[in-house]
């Protein structure tokens, strides 16, 4: 802890033990990596081969494009992921703003909703809006993923506080310059919540990717379907017996999100962290 | 964590144009909120309360006529031996997940900060199963403990071991589950210290070192833990708070199985409300969640209030 420069050899037992933990938290990636490359019997086989004998890339991966609309579930989960952000913002944007800088009676009222909003877990209302879309005949629709989360009063929280650290000078300016109470919001605010922006935005993509609970309820056709929702989807069809193919699916499924993160692995890290802390 | 200035005198009423002005804030005011109030009434609020009230109903999707049971779901739930199976499990689950990524979260931390090398690498590889789709890593789990062709069970033959059927054996699928769930919870909890182990000031080890604190771990007990107490409480609600929600690598891993030995509350709120469609005993059961999910948020802000005391 303390900030010397420590030479290699000093240092070598501590990036030791740091790789091999690595190492153990990487195994389900490296032999779904594995399997995936694997013919059936050499992964039945009853010896421990990492690396394939035998290369079965394109059989699996074939497997997986030929029995499952891999593109369409990667694009369903684009649309709805995209869909669900947009309307977060568009709702939370100016409700965090007004909440944050302007005087009206009932803002307390609102803040205490947003406040007991934040308590209630997205499983809560899951009944009644099943029951709702159900009765409307929308299940299995985009707008039956979409809808239930396009509020989030987490994101209103978060960008109230955002826009209070925001200096009250910047809007009294542009009020001076004439601007409307809306065109300060479009012209003066949204273009200084990138920050909060791009934060809640990699925290509400991570989170609507990787859910199953909601699509597994309102979906049960693969024309909507997630690509979570898609992997299951292939292991109920295929079982057990396959699992070269179902591991290439994995590893599909898992690619976007992960090759983001690598990519902007810095973002996601304070993201994630500083936004995550809803659970 | 609000700084609210609530109160702040609004514009003297008597002064025309300042009252003009203060009328249109507010009517901006409530067009800027209008949409998130609308989706919030309709798509959380109502359905919220709907849940609550249909808790004490018998309403069954399809079915003709709701008839208001007062607790009647309640005392099934009291009696229903899955159910109790159920609740047992998730306090299980949260129980090991839990303290497990805490310390293992606490361990790796404590490694990546003790020197300035590979800092990045390590910090992504530990996040890597925060951001991977859980459905997916729940089928390479399936795979990697596979009774008979999993590599672990292959590992532990190599070394003389016959490994269990992990999520087949019903005193093993539970502890498997959590093994599963510690490490999904891992880069999460790592994030959030080594966040507070940098606002750590550094002068505090040179002057524990000073005062004869030589060992590593007499600088640990003596500056870090006490220094990471605020960041460790948080991390401990976080993670409960977390890990109640399990639901997706036991609907994905074991269905609950085998007998209901790995059933968590999720699944058997999802189970009898969207299989049996029993909407109005799953509604009961989403309320002891609910419950559960508040008293673990009353302890959290309880122990934020200690945060800010600390400073």
């Amino acid at each position: 802890m303390v900030e010397r420069d420590i030479s290699w050899a000093r240092d070598l037992p501590r990036l030791a033990v740091l790789t091999i933990l690595g190492l153990l938290l990487l195994l389900p990636y490296i032999w779904m990596v594995s399997a995936s490359l694997k013919p059936a019997d050499e992964i039945f086989a009853a010896t421990l081969n990492l690396l394939p004998r035998r290369l079965w890339v394109v059989e699996n991966f074939g497997t997986v494009f030929e029995r499952l609309p891999v593109l369409l579930y990667l694009w369903n989960g684009v649309v709805v992921c995209g869909g669900i952000l947009v309307f977060q913002l568009l709702f939370a944007i100016p409700a965090g703003y007004a909440l944050a800088k302007l005087e009206f009676r009932g803002r307390e009222l609102l803040l205490g909703a947003v406040m007991l909003g934040l308590l209630v877990p997205p499983h809560v209302p899951a009944l009644p809006l099943y029951a709702g879309l159900s009765a409307l005949g929308m299940l299995d629709t985009y707008t039956a993923l979409i809808a239930p989360s396009t509020i989030s009063v987490f994101a209103i929280f978060l960008f109230r506080q955002f826009f209070k650290s925001l200096p009250d000078d910047l809007i009294h300016a542009a009020r001076l310059d004439g601007m409307g109470e809306m065109a300060i919001v479009w012209r003066v605010v949204l273009p200084n919540a990138w920050p909060a922006a791009t934060a809640f935005a990699i925290f509400s993509v991570v989170a609507h990717w990787n859910d199953l609970f909601w699509p597994l309820i309102v979906v049960n056709s693969p024309a909507h379907a997630t690509p979570a929702l898609g992997v299951l989807f292939f292991r109920t069809t295929e079982g057990d017996d396959d699992f070269g193919a179902l591991m290439a699916a994995a590893v599909i499924m898992t690619t976007p999100l992960v090759l983001a993160f690598l990519l902007a692995q810095r973002r996601f890290v304070e993201g994630i962290a500083t936004t995550g802390l809803k659970g | 964590m609000s700084d609210a200035t609530f109160g702040l005198p609004v514009a003297p009423a008597k002064a025309t144009p300042a009252a003009r002005h203060a009328r249109s804030e507010a009517i901006t005011a409530w067009l800027l909120s209008l949409p998130a109030i609308l989706s919030y009434l309709l798509l959380l609020l109502l359905p919220t309360l709907a849940a609550v009230a249909l808790a004490f109903t018998d309403y069954e999707l399809g079915a003709d006529s709701v008839r208001w049971i007062g607790l009647e779901n309640f005392a099934e739930l009291w009696t229903d031996r899955g159910f109790r199976q159920s609740f047992v499990n998730t306090v299980f689950y949260v129980g090991v997940v839990t303290p497990g990524s805490i310390l293992g979260a606490l361990v790796i931390a404590l490694l990546i900060e003790a020197g300035v090398r590979g800092r990045t690498l390590f910090r992504a590889v530990f996040f890597l199963p925060v951001v991977s789709l859980t459905v997916a890593m729940a089928s390479a789990w399936q795979y990697l403990l596979h009774p008979t062709i999993g590599p672990l069970n292959g590992m532990l033959r190599q070394l003389g071991i016959a490994g269990p059927a992990w999520l087949s054996d019903s005193g093993m699928v539970m502890w498997s589950l959590a093994g599963i769930g510690i490490w999904e919870n891992l880069g999460f909890n790592l994030v959030l210290f080594l966040a507070g182990l940098t606002a750590i000031p550094r002068e505090l080890y040179a002057a524990a070192e000073v005062d004869g604190a030589r060992s590593a771990w007499a600088r640990f007990r003596l500056v870090t833990w006490p220094l990471l107490g605020p960041t460790t409480l948080f991390v401990l609600t976080i993670t409960m708070i977390r890990s109640v929600r399990v639901f997706d690598t036991v609907k994905v891993l074991t269905q609950g199985g085998p007998n209901k030995a790995s059933e968590v509350l999720l699944h058997s709120m999802y189970q009898e409300g969207f299989t049996f469609f029993r909407l109005g005993y799953s509604a009961a059961i989403t309320l002891v969640f609910l419950a559960i999910v508040l008293a673990l948020m009353w302890l959290q802000t309880r122990v934020l209030d200690k945060r800010v005391h600390y400073g």
